[in-house]
C-alpha cells in the first residue's frame, strides 16, 4: 500500500487501480504457495504446538497428548527445570555450563580457522588451489556419525593421538573417558588454586544448583575432544562461506590501498574484513545456533559422561522424553534451549550492527521522506493524504 | 535441532495415531482381551544377536503353528524409542522385551498388562525375579530369564602369581590380597565398571541397598553401605583394581580378554564374549567372595511385557507361557546363554552347564535393579558419581543418593 499510494502521489502510476485483477493475482499467489503452507503447517507449525502443550502438561508418553487424561500443569515442568532445588535443574544447569564452554572455544576458534583457510586459498598464487578446497571441505561432507566414531578410535586411551604425543615424550590423557576439567587444571598449575582442596569460599557458594567451583571447571578433557572433533568437521563449510565473500571484494579498492602503501595486515583490517561483514555475522550466527544444539557427536562418543561432563541440553532433553517418559520436563528444556539461543542471536545481531551504515541510512530514509513531501506539496493533482 | 524435532514429531505422531484414547492400565483380575487362535501377534525382542532372533523366531513360530496363529518376531534397533513412539501412537507392539530398570516407567504409565498370575505355576519364577517386577503389589510380568555377576579369573596370570586352588578369595580381605598379587606392570588384579550396576554388589554383600527391600524408601547413607563403597575406593587407590576406561577397554570383558586385568566383574555374558572374540583365554568363573553380611550379587533380568492397548492379549499370554516353559527356557539356554527364570529349570541347567553354577547361585541371593518410575536419572546421577570414587567422600555420594531418590522412591 506504502508504494502505491507514494506511486499515486509522484503521478507516476496513471493505470486505474483495479481490485478484481489483484485479487484474482493473489488467489492465484496463495494457490501456489498452498502446498508449501500445509507442509509447513503440517511438519513444523503443528508439532511445535504440539510441543508446546506437551511442556506445559503431564504427558508420560501413553496415547494422544490431547487425550483426556492428560492434564495441564502450567509452568510446574519449567520450574522443576529453573527454579526448584531438584535432580533435573542441578542436571540442566551442568548441561548448560558444558555447553557453554563448548560455544565459547569452538565458535570463535572455528570462525578464525574458517577465516584463515579461506584467506589462504584466495591467494592468487596459491597452486592446487581446488585441491585444498576439496581437502578443507570434505570433513564438512563427511557424516557426523562416521566421524565421531573415527575420534573415539583416534583419542582412545591408546589411540593415535596418545600415540604421537607418546613420541614428544607426553602422556595422553584417556581423552573420552577424562572428566577432569582444563580450567581447574590450568589455573591449578598456575598456583592460583589448589585442585584437592578447592577453596571454600567457591565449593560453597551455590549458583543455579551448582557450586561455583563447578562452575568454573572449564570444558572437561573428555569435551575438548569433542570440541576439536566438531571444529575439525565445521570449519569447512564456513571457509565456503568465507572463500564466497573474499572473492566479491573488488581488487581495485585492495590494489588501491596498495597504492596508498598499506601493508598486508592493514589491508586486511581495513579493506577485506569490511567487504566481509556480512559473511563473518552469517558465520557466527549459524555457528552459535548449531554449537548451541549439539548433539550428534555427543550421542556417539560418551552420551553425557564422563561424570555428566559431556552432557549437553539438547542430549538431556532427549534423554529425559525418550528414556524417563518426562515428555514434558524433555519438551520444555528443548524451549528453554530455544529462548537462549534467540537471546545469543539478537544479542550477537545488536552487538555487530553497523552503527555507522545504519546512522547513514537512517539519515538517507529521512532525506527521502522530506524529499517525497516535497514533491507531492508541489503536485497539485491527487495527494489523498 | 534433531533431538526436539523428534520431540516434537513423536508428539503430533502420537496425536495422529490411534483414534481410540487408551485409558491407563486397571488393575489385574480383568481377563486378558481377544482371541486364542486365528491372531496375528506381533513380538518387538532387544535381541542381543542373530542367535538369540532365531531361537525366539523358531519358538514363537512353533508355538504359533500349534496354536493356529501367526506371529512376527521383529529385533528392535532402539527398543525404548520404538516402545515410545508405539505407546505413544496407541500401536505398540502386543509383546515385548521389558527391561527391569525400565519396568517402573512403564508399568505407572498404565503401558503395561498386568498378566503374571494366569501363568502356568507363577511361584515358580525366582522371588528375586518377580519382586522386581512388582509395581505397587501387583507382579505384572513374567521374568523371561536373568542374569548374575560373578567373579572371572584368569587361570595363567593366576598361577603366573603362585596362587593355587586354595587362593581363591572368600572373603573381602582375600580379595584385597589376591588382587594386589595380581597386579604386576600392566596388569591390575581387578577391572570392574564405575556403575551400580557391579559395585553395588558390594552393598549387597555388607548387608546394604541403594533402597529397602520393596523399593519404597532410599536407604543408601549406612554404615553398612559406607563400608563397602569405602572397601571399594581402597581397592582403586592402591591400584590393585581399575575402571575399565583406565585400561583402555569399553567394559570389564574386554579388560579381562585382553590381560589388562586378571580378574573382572561380570555376568554370564562375558561367555559370549570370550568366545568369540578371546578363545585363548584360560579362565574360571566362582561366586564373589562373601562381604561382612555373606553373599551378595546383582540380578539383571528382563520380562516379557504384553501391551495394555494390545486387542490380542490372549494369545500374547499364552505365548509367553510357551515361551516360559521349563523345556523352552533350557533351549534358549543352549542358543544364547541365558539363565532359565524358574527354579525348576535350575537343576537341568547346572547339569547342563557346570560352570555356571556361581551365575546361577546369585539368583538365589542377588538383588534386582532399583525399580521406581523416573529414577532413571537419580541412578544416571549416581553412577556419575561413582566415577569419581577414587577421590570422593562415600559418605556424600550415599548421602547425594538419598537426596535426589528420595521425593521419588518416597523415602
Amino acid at each position: 500500500m506504502a508504494t502505491e499510494s507514494s506511486g499515486a502521489a509522484s503521478g507516476r502510476t496513471r493505470k486505474p487501480r483495479s481490485g478484481g485483477i489483484t485479487t484474482g493475482q493473489s488467489r492465484a499467489g496463495w494457490t501456489f504457495v498452498a502446498p508449501s503452507v500445509a507442509l509447513l503447517v503440517l511438519f513444523v507449525l503443528l508439532p511445535i504446538a504440539l510441543a508446546v502443550w506437551v511442556s506445559f502438561s503431564d504427558w508420560n508418553g501413553r496415547g494422544s497428548p490431547l487425550n483426556p487424561d492428560v492434564n495441564f500443569v502450567g509452568t510446574d515442568n519449567y520450574a522443576q527445570i529453573l527454579t526448584e532445588e531438584s535432580l533435573i535443574k542441578r542436571d540442566f544447569f551442568t548441561s548448560l555450563r558444558n555447553n557453554g564452554y563448548y560455544v565459547l572455544l569452538v565458535v570463535p576458534i572455528q570462525t578464525i580457522m574458517a577465516l584463515l583457510l579461506a584467506s589462504i586459498l584466495n591467494q592468487q598464487l596459491l597452486k592446487a588451489r581446488s585441491f585444498f578446497r576439496t581437502a578443507f571441505y570434505f570433513p564438512s561432507v563427511t557424516s557426523s556419525v562416521a566421524i565421531s566414531l573415527v575420534f573415539l578410535f583416534l583419542f582412545s586411551g591408546s589411540g593415535a593421538i596418545n600415540e604421537i604425543l607418546g613420541y614428544v615424550g607426553l602422556e595422553g590423557p584417556t581423552w573420552f573417558g577424562d572428566s577432569r576439567g582444563l580450567l581447574h587444571q590450568l589455573l591449578g598449575a598456575l598456583g592460583v588454586w589448589n585442585i584437592d582442596s578447592p577453596p571454600t569460599a567457591l565449593t560453597d557458594t551455590t549458583i543455579l544448583g551448582l557450586s561455583a567451583w563447578e562452575w568454573l571447571s572449564g570444558p572437561s578433557v573428555a569435551m575438548s575432544a569433542i570440541i576439536m572433533l566438531v571444529i575439525w568437521t565445521t570449519t569447512g563449510t564456513f571457509m565456503l562461506l568465507f572463500l564466497a565473500a573474499l572473492q566479491d571484494v573488488p581488487t581495485e579498492v585492495q590494489e588501491a590501498a596498495m597504492v596508498d602503501g598499506a601493508n598486508r595486515w592493514q589491508r586486511f583490517r581495513a579493506v577485506t574484513l569490511p567487504h566481509i561483514r556480512p559473511t563473518v555475522l552469517l558465520v557466527l550466527t549459524l555457528g552459535l545456533i548449531g554449537t548451541w544444539q549439539v548433539f550428534d557427536q555427543i550421542f556417539i562418543t560418551t552420551q553425557g559422561g564422563p561424570t555428566k561432563t559431556t552432557l549437553t541440553p539438547a542430549y538431556l532433553s532427549y534423554t529425559y522424553a525418550l528414556d524417563n517418559n518426562q515428555w514434558g520436563i524433555g519438551t520444555a528444556m528443548a524451549f528453554i534451549l530455544f529462548a537462549i539461543i534467540i537471546f545469543f542471536t539478537v544479542l550477537q545481531r545488536l552487538a555487530f550492527r553497523d552503527r555507522a551504515a545504519a546512522r547513514q541510512r537512517r539519515r538517507e530514509r529521512a532525506a527521502n521522506t522530506a524529499a517525497k513531501k516535497a514533491t507531492a506539496q508541489t503536485l497539485t493533482t491527487g495527494a489523498p493524504r | 535441532m534433531p533431538a526436539t524435532a523428534v520431540l516434537a514429531l513423536t508428539a503430533l505422531v502420537a496425536a495422529c495415531g490411534g483414534g481410540d484414547d487408551p485409558a491407563p492400565g486397571e488393575g489385574g483380575g480383568e481377563s486378558a482381551a481377544g482371541e486364542t487362535t486365528g491372531v496375528a501377534l506381533t513380538v518387538l525382542i532387544a535381541s542381543s544377536g542373530d542367535a538369540e532372533t532365531a531361537a525366539v523366531t523358531g519358538a514363537a513360530t512353533a508355538w504359533a503353528e500349534e496354536t493356529g496363529n501367526t506371529v512376527d518376531v521383529q529385533p528392535a534397533q532402539d527398543i525404548q524409542q520404538q516402545l515410545a513412539q508405539g505407546f505413544a501412537g496407541g500401536n505398540a507392539p502386543d509383546l515385548f522385551y521389558v527391561d527391569a530398570s525400565r519396568f517402573a516407567d512403564y508399568a505407572s504409565a498404565g503401558n503395561l498388562y498386568p498378566y503374571a498370575d494366569q501363568l502356568t505355576d507363577p511361584e515358580d519364577f525366582y522371588e528375586n525375579l518377580r519382586t522386581t517386577f512388582t509395581f505397587e503389589d501387583q507382579q505384572y510380568c513374567a521374568p523371561k530369564d536373568f542374569s548374575t555377576l560373578a567373579l572371572q579369573i584368569n587361570n595363567t596370570a593366576w598361577e603366573a602369581a603362585g596362587l593355587t586352588e586354595d587362593d581363591v578369595p572368600t572373603t573381602w580381605d582375600e580379595l584385597s590380597t589376591v588382587a594386589k598379587t595380581l597386579t604386576t606392570g600392566d596388569q591390575v588384579g581387578l577391572a570392574m565398571a564405575p556403575t551400580r550396576d557391579r559395585l553395588g554388589a558390594f552393598l549387597v554383600q555388607a548387608g546394604g541397598y541403594w533402597v529397602n527391600e520393596d523399593s519404597t524408601a532410599a536407604t543408601a547413607e549406612t554404615p553398612e553401605n559406607v563400608e563397602a563403597l569405602t572397601f571399594v575406593q581402597t581397592l582403586l587407590n592402591d591400584g590393585s583394581a581399575a575402571y575399565p576406561v583406565d585400561l583402555d577397554a569399553g567394559w570389564g570383558g574386554e579388560a579381562f580378554g585382553t590381560g589388562r586385568a586378571a580378574m573382572a566383574m561380570e555376568g554370564n555374558w562375558i561367555r559370549g564374549a570370550m568366545t568369540n572374540d578371546y578363545p585363548d583365554v584360560d579362565y574360571q568363573v566362582v561366586e564373589f567372595p562373601e562381604g561382612p553380611a555373606g553373599k551378595g550379587t546383582l540380578l539383571f533380568t528382563q520380562c516379557w511385557g504384553i501391551s495394555a492397548d494390545s486387542p490380542n492379549q490372549a494369545a500374547a499370554v499364552s505365548l509367553v507361557d510357551y515361551l516360559a516353559t521349563p523345556e523352552q527356557q533350557l533351549a534358549n539356554a543352549e542358543a544364547f546363554g541365558v539363565m532359565p527364570s524358574r527354579q525348576s529349570a535350575q537343576e537341568d541347567y547346572v547339569a547342563a552347564f557346570p560352570d555356571d553354577a556361581p551365575f546361577i547361585a546369585g539368583g538365589e541371593y542377588g538383588r534386582g535393579p532399583v525399580v521406581a518410575p523416573a529414577i532413571d536419572p537419580v541412578m544416571l546421577e549416581l553412577d556419575a558419581q561413582l566415577e569419581a570414587l577414587r577421590t570422593a567422600d562415600p559418605t556424600e555420594i550415599l548421602q547425594s543418593f538419598d537426596t535426589n531418590a528420595g521425593g521419588i522412591v518416597g523415602g
